[in-house]
C-alpha cells in the first residue's frame, strides 16, 4: 500500500470492485421483462431486481377479482413456474445475481427460482441472489403482506433455516429499512426500526438450527436501506447500522467470526423526496443520495439501484431507466471513488454523527423491545412512522425546508423532457391483464391436476404443522405447476388473513394558522349539513403504499371532519358499500400503482348502482392527461404530488361538499 | 343507465316513506334512516320525530323484533375480532346484523379518525350486514347522543342490532339502557373488570365473554376468578363464555346461544318500555332542567305520569306529554 508518511494509507494498491449495479425493473409479461433484463445487461447491468406486480406479490392469481387493474402493472406478473422460466430465458442462472422484492410470498418465487434452475441443471447451490422476505416493514410501509404476523415470520424462519444448508450462497431475507424512510422515519428510527427487525428475524430462527450453523445464518442476513438527500448524515447512517450490528451479533448472538459479523447491504436510494414539479431536478438528487452510500468504503453499498428521473409522474420508461444506470457506472468507473481507503476514517465530524445516531437508536431499539420486540411493537413503531411523515410535510408546507423547484424557485420553462408524445412516462399495454388471465386459465387445464392437487394437500399438511419446515412442500407445488394463488390461497386457509393496523387512530394532531380556517369552514359546512361532514379515505386495488392516504386521513380529522379510514386493499364493491352504510358526504380515493384508469371507474359504478350520491375525488401518481380521462369519467377533483400542500387540497374538498349540497338544496 | 332521482329529492328524504321502508323491514332504507337522526338541524330533528314515530312500537305493533346487544370492554379486549366471528355466527344461521361501532377515538378539533369497521370482517357484498361507525362524542367511554335513537331505526329492520363500545365501569351503563343484553369482554390476563366487579363499580353483565382462549392457562385462571367473583356477588348463573377467534374460532356457537338464552328470559317489552320512559325523562331535564321538572311535582311524578302513557310511544311522543303536563301545570 502506498503510504503518505502519516502511517495511514491514503490509496489503495489495487481500485476496488465495483457495487453490483441494478436496475428495478418488470412489467407486463414475463417475455416483455425477460428481453428487458437481456437489453439491461447488455447495457452493463450486472445483476437483475425483478419487480413483480401487486398479485404476485399478495399472492393472487391473475384471474383473481382483487388483481384487477393491477396485472402487470408495477412489475412482471408470475403465476407459476412456466412465466418463470420465460423470465429467466437466457440468463445465466449459475452466475447471475437476482434480487427479488418479493414478501409476504418469498418462499413461494425462491421455490419457484429454484425449480427453474433445476429443470435447467443448474445446481441450486450455486444460486445467487436475496429475496427480500421482510414482512414487519410491510405492515409498517409496504402493505403487500397476506399473512398474520405469526405465521408470517414462521415462513420466515422456515426459508432462512431451509436456504442456509441447501441454497447457500443465497440471502434469504433483505430487511428493509428503505421502505420506513419512504414512510418518513428519521435516521434514528430507520435504524433503530430495521435492527429490531433483524432481531425478531434472528430471535425465531434461532430454534430451527444448531449453534454452530447458527453465525452463518447471521452471516447472510442483509438489508435493504434508503438514502435521502442529506447525505452526509446518511452515510453517518450506514456507519451507525454497521456498528451496531456487529455489536448485536457479537453480544446477543455470540458470533465472532468477521466474516458472518459484516453489516452487508444494498441501497435504493430515495423516491420519497423526488419531485412531480421540475422533474429533470430529480438527476441531481439521485446522484448526490447515491454518493452517499458509495463514498465511505468501510459502509459502501455492495448493490446499488437507482430511481428514475420520472418516477414520481408514472412508470419509468427503458431510457429513463438507462439513465441511471449512467449515473452509477460514471460514479464507478469515471470517478477515482473506488481509489481510496474509507475517507471519513479519523473525521471528527463523522465520528460525532455516527456516535448521536448509535446513541438514539439504541434508546429507540430498548422502546421497541419494551414492547415486546419488532412483531409485537409494529401498532407502535406505525404510530411513530405517521408522525414523523406529518412532521416532514408540515416543515415542506410551511417552507420551513426547502424542496426546489416544488416550495420554492417554481418559476420554470416547460420541460423538454416531458413533451413527447408518452408525455415522458411508460404506459402499460392494457391487454397484458387479458392475456395473462388467459395464460393462467390454459395453464392450469394443461398441467397434471391430480399431481398439483396432492401437492397443495401436502403444503396444507406442513403448513398446519408448526414443527414442519414449508419449504420442501413448497418447492414440490412449484415443481408440480401450481399457481401463486393456490400457494398462497392453501396457506391463507390454515393462517388465515390479516389487516395490518393504520397507526392514524392513536397519531398527534396538527395545528397551524391555515388549519385553523379550514376548521371554522369545516363548522360552518357541517352545520349547514346537519351533521358532521364525513369523508371516506380509501385505496383501492391491491397497492399498499398507504402513506399518502394516511396523511389526508389524518389531516382531514384535523381539520374537524368524521373520516372513515379502513386501510389498504379495498374492493370497490367495498368502498361502495362503506361510502353507503356510513353515509359519508365525499369519498376521497389514493392510488399509487398507475391502475387508476381501471380502478377509478369501477368504484365510480359501484356507487352509482348503490344509489350513493357523493362527489369522489382522486389523489396518487396520475399523469396530467390521466387526470382528465379521469375528471370527464366523473371524478370531482384530482391531486397529484403537486398537491403537496396538504391542508389546501383538503379546504378544496370541504368547497367542493358546500358547492354540492348547495346546489341540492337550490335545485 | 338506471332511473336515478335527483340529489334534491334524495336529500329531502320522506320520513314517512322511510318509516314504511323500515316497517317492511327494507335494510336499504336503514342508512338513509341513520342519516335521518344524525341530523341536528331543526328542520333535521323534525324529520327525525317523525320517522321515529313512523316506527314506535305502537306503529309496529309491538316491540321491534331485533335482539339488541351491547358489546363492551376495554380497549384491546379483542371486540372486533370477537365481532368478527359472531357476525360470521349469525349469517350462517341466516340473521341479518347491524354494527353500531361507538369508536373511542377522542375528537380532536371536533374531527374523529373511525377505524372500528376496518377490523370487523365482513363480506361486503353481503346486504345482510350493515356497519356504521360513530365517534364516541365528549363523554370518555359514553354513547353518542343519537345512538339510542340509531338502535330504534335499525331494530325493525334487522334481526340482530349490536352497539359496540369501548370502556369499562360506565359503558356497560349506558349500553344497558338501550340495549336488551350486555355482554362485557374481558381480555385474559387483565385484571380491570375483576377489580370493578368486585368493587361494585360495574353493574353485573348478562354474559361475560372472555377473548384470546387460545391462551391456554391464563385464559382458564380468568375463567375461575371471573367465576368465583360472580359467586361471591351472588350472580352464579351469569354465563361466562371462553372464545378464541384465531382460526380455527371456538366458543362462538357457545356465545350465540348464551345470548339467545338471555333474551329468552328478558321481558323484553317491559324492559324497552321502562327504558323509553327514563331516556324521556332524561330528554326532558336535559331540556328543561330543575324547574321543568318542579314544574311536573317532581321526578317521581313525573315517572308516574309517564307510566300513565300507552307503553307503544316513542320517546319523542313521550317528552311531549311531559312537556304538555308542565304547561298545564305551569
Amino acid at each position: 500500500m502506498s503510504d503518505a508518511g502519516g502511517g495511514r494509507a491514503t490509496r489503495l494498491e489495487e481500485r476496488d470492485r465495483p457495487w453490483v449495479m441494478r436496475t428495478y425493473a418488470g412489467h407486463s409479461t414475463a417475455r416483455e421483462s425477460n428481453a428487458l433484463y437481456r437489453k439491461n445487461l447488455e447495457k452493463g447491468q450486472t445483476g437483475l431486481s425483478v419487480a413483480f406486480d401487486l398479485p404476485t406479490q399478495t399472492g393472487y392469481d391473475p384471474d383473481d377479482e382483487l388483481s384487477r387493474g393491477e396485472v402487470g402493472k408495477v412489475g412482471v406478473s408470475i403465476a407459476h413456474k412456466g412465466d418463470m422460466h420465460t423470465l429467466l430465458d437466457g440468463i445465466p442462472l449459475d452466475e447471475m445475481n437476482t434480487s427479488m422484492t418479493i414478501n409476504a410470498t418469498a418462499a413461494w418465487l425462491l421455490a419457484l427460482y429454484m425449480t427453474v434452475a433445476e429443470e435447467n441443471d443448474v445446481p441450486v447451490e450455486r444460486l445467487q441472489g436475496t429475496t427480500q422476505n421482510d414482512i414487519i416493514k410491510e405492515f409498517l410501509s409496504r402493505g403487500t403482506y397476506a399473512f398474520p404476523p405469526g405465521p408470517s415470520m414462521r415462513l420466515i424462519a422456515d426459508m432462512i433455516a431451509f436456504t442456509v444448508d441447501a441454497v447457500p450462497k443465497w440471502n434469504p431475507i433483505n430487511i428493509c429499512s428503505y421502505h420506513l424512510q419512504e414512510a418518513g422515519a428519521t435516521p434514528v428510527q430507520e435504524i433503530a426500526y430495521a435492527l429490531s427487525t433483524a432481531q425478531a428475524v434472528l430471535d425465531a430462527v434461532r430454534p430451527q438450527v444448531d449453534d454452530e450453523t447458527f453465525p452463518r445464518v447471521f452471516g447472510r442476513m442483509s438489508f435493504f436501506v434508503n438514502a435521502g438527500i442529506r447525505f452526509i448524515e446518511e452515510h453517518a447512517k450506514l456507519r451507525a447500522m454497521g456498528q451496531l450490528w456487529r455489536e448485536l451479533g457479537r453480544e446477543r448472538y455470540g458470533v465472532d467470526d468477521e466474516r458472518f459479523l459484516r453489516f452487508r447491504y444494498g441501497v435504493q436510494v430515495n423516491s420519497l423526496g423526488l419531485t412531480e414539479s421540475q422533474p429533470e431536478n430529480n438527476v441531481i438528487r439521485i446522484v448526490l443520495e447515491a454518493l452517499a452510500v458509495a463514498m465511505g468504503r468501510d459502509a459502501r453499498a455492495r448493490a446499488i439501484q437507482l430511481p428514475a428521473w420520472n418516477e414520481a409522474l408514472g412508470l419509468p420508461r427503458p431510457w429513463d431507466q438507462q439513465w441511471s444506470l449512467r449515473i452509477q457506472q460514471i460514479l464507478a468507473l469515471e470517478t477515482d471513488i473506488l481509489e481510496y481507503p474509507d475517507i471519513f476514517e479519523g473525521s471528527n465530524v463523522m465520528e460525532g454523527l455516527v456516535a448521536e445516531l448509535v446513541e438514539g437508536a439504541r434508546e429507540e431499539m430498548a422502546v421497541v423491545a419494551e414492547h415486546g420486540g419488532a412483531v409485537e411493537a409494529v401498532d407502535y413503531m406505525k404510530t411513530q412512522l405517521v408522525e414523523s411523515h406529518r412532521a416532514r410535510l408540515a416543515k415542506i408546507e410551511s417552507g420551513e425546508q426547502t424542496v426546489v423547484g416544488q416550495n420554492a424557485f417554481t418559476t420554470t420553462e416547460p420541460s423538454p423532457l416531458q413533451q413527447g408524445e408518452d408525455g415522458g412516462i411508460l404506459t402499460v399495454d392494457p391487454n397484458v391483464e387479458r392475456d395473462q388471465i388467459e395464460a393462467v386459465r390454459h395453464w392450469r387445464e394443461q398441467r397434471d391436476e391430480p399431481a398439483v392437487r396432492a401437492a397443495l394437500d401436502e403444503l396444507r399438511g406442513a403448513a398446519e404443522d408448526d414443527g414442519v419446515n414449508v419449504m420442501p412442500a413448497t418447492l414440490a407445488a412449484a415443481r408440480a405447476g401450481a399457481t401463486t394463488g393456490e400457494w398462497a390461497g392453501t396457506l391463507r386457509e390454515v393462517f388465515g388473513e390479516y389487516r395490518a393496523p393504520t397507526g392514524v387512530d392513536s397519531a398527534a394532531g396538527a395545528d397551524d394558522a391555515a388549519l385553523e380556517e379550514v376548521r371554522e369552514k369545516v363548522e360552518r359546512v357541517s352545520e349547514a349539513l346537519g351533521r358532521r361532514l364525513k369523508v371516506l379515505v380509501g385505496k383501492p386495488g391491491l397497492d399498499g403504499h398507504s402513506n399518502g392516504a394516511e396523511q389526508i386521513a389524518l389531516r382531514a380529522r384535523d381539520a374537524g371532519m368524521d373520516v372513515v379510514y379502513e386501510g389498504i386493499r379495498l374492493t370497490p364493491s367495498r368502498i361502495a358499500a362503506t361510502a353507503v352504510q356510513e353515509g359519508v358526504h365525499v369519498v376521497g380515493l389514493s392510488i399509487l400503482s398507475g391502475s387508476h384508469r381501471e380502478l377509478i371507474p369501477e368504484v365510480l359504478r359501484e356507487l352509482r348502482e348503490a344509489g350513493a350520491d357523493v362527489p369522489v375525488v382522486v389523489g396518487g401518481i396520475i399523469p396530467a392527461a390521466d387526470a382528465e380521462w379521469l375528471r370527464e369519467a366523473g371524478v370531482a377533483r384530482v391531486y397529484t404530488p403537486k398537491d403537496f400542500e396538504l391542508t389546501k387540497s383538503i379546504d378544496d374538498i370541504v368547497d367542493l361538499v358546500a358547492e354540492r349540497h348547495g346546489a341540492a338544496a337550490a335545485a | 343507465m338506471r332511473d336515478r332521482r335527483s340529489a334534491a329529492a334524495r336529500t329531502a328524504v320522506d320520513a314517512a316513506e322511510l318509516g314504511r321502508r323500515l316497517r317492511e323491514g327494507d335494510r336499504t332504507a336503514a342508512p338513509a334512516a341513520l342519516n335521518a337522526i344524525e341530523d341536528r338541524s331543526q328542520a333535521g330533528r323534525d324529520r327525525a320525530r317523525a320517522l321515529l314515530h313512523e316506527i314506535s312500537p305502537a306503529a309496529l305493533g309491538g316491540e321491534a323484533r331485533a335482539h339488541l346487544i351491547g358489546v363492551t370492554g376495554p380497549p384491546g379486549a379483542g371486540k372486533s375480532s370477537l365481532l368478527s366471528a359472531l357476525v360470521a355466527a349469525w349469517r350462517e344461521r341466516g340473521r341479518s346484523v347491524a354494527v353500531l361501532a361507538v369508536d373511542p377515538s377522542s375528537r380532536r378539533s371536533g374531527g374523529a379518525l373511525l377505524g372500528d369497521r376496518a377490523r370487523i370482517e365482513h363480506d361486503p357484498r353481503d346486504d345482510g350486514v350493515l356497519i356504521r361507525s360513530t365517534a364516541a362524542g365528549s363523554r370518555l367511554g359514553g354513547l353518542a347522543p343519537p345512538t339510542r335513537e340509531a338502535v330504534q331505526v335499525l331494530a325493525p329492520a334487522y334481526e340482530v342490532v349490536v352497539v359496540e363500545t369501548v370502556g369499562v365501569g360506565q359503558s356497560e351503563t349506558d349500553v344497558a339502557e338501550v340495549c336488551d343484553t350486555v355482554a362485557v369482554v374481558v381480555q385474559p390476563g387483565s385484571g380491570d373488570v375483576l377489580q370493578f366487579l368486585k368493587a361494585g363499580i360495574m353493574e353485573i353483565p348478562d354474559v361475560l365473554v372472555i377473548t384470546k382462549g387460545d391462551l391456554g392457562d391464563v385464559a382458564r385462571r380468568a375463567r375461575r376468578d371471573l367465576a368465583s367473583a360472580l359467586r361471591a356477588l351472588g350472580a352464579r348463573e351469569t354465563p361466562v363464555v371462553t372464545v378464541s377467534s384465531i382460526p380455527p374460532p371456538t366458543g362462538i356457537d357457545e356465545l350465540v346461544q348464551a345470548l339467545d338464552a338471555h333474551r329468552g328470559v328478558v321481558d323484553v317489552k317491559a324492559a324497552r318500555t321502562s327504558a323509553r320512559r327514563l331516556a324521556a325523562l332524561a330528554e326532558f331535564a336535559t331540556e328543561h332542567g330543575e324547574s321543568g321538572l318542579r314544574a311536573l311535582g317532581g321526578r317521581r311524578e313525573a315517572l308516574l305520569l309517564l307510566e300513565a302513557q300507552d307503553a307503544g310511544l316513542e320517546v319523542p311522543r313521550l317528552v311531549e306529554a311531559l312537556e304538555r303536563a308542565a304547561r298545564q301545570d305551569g
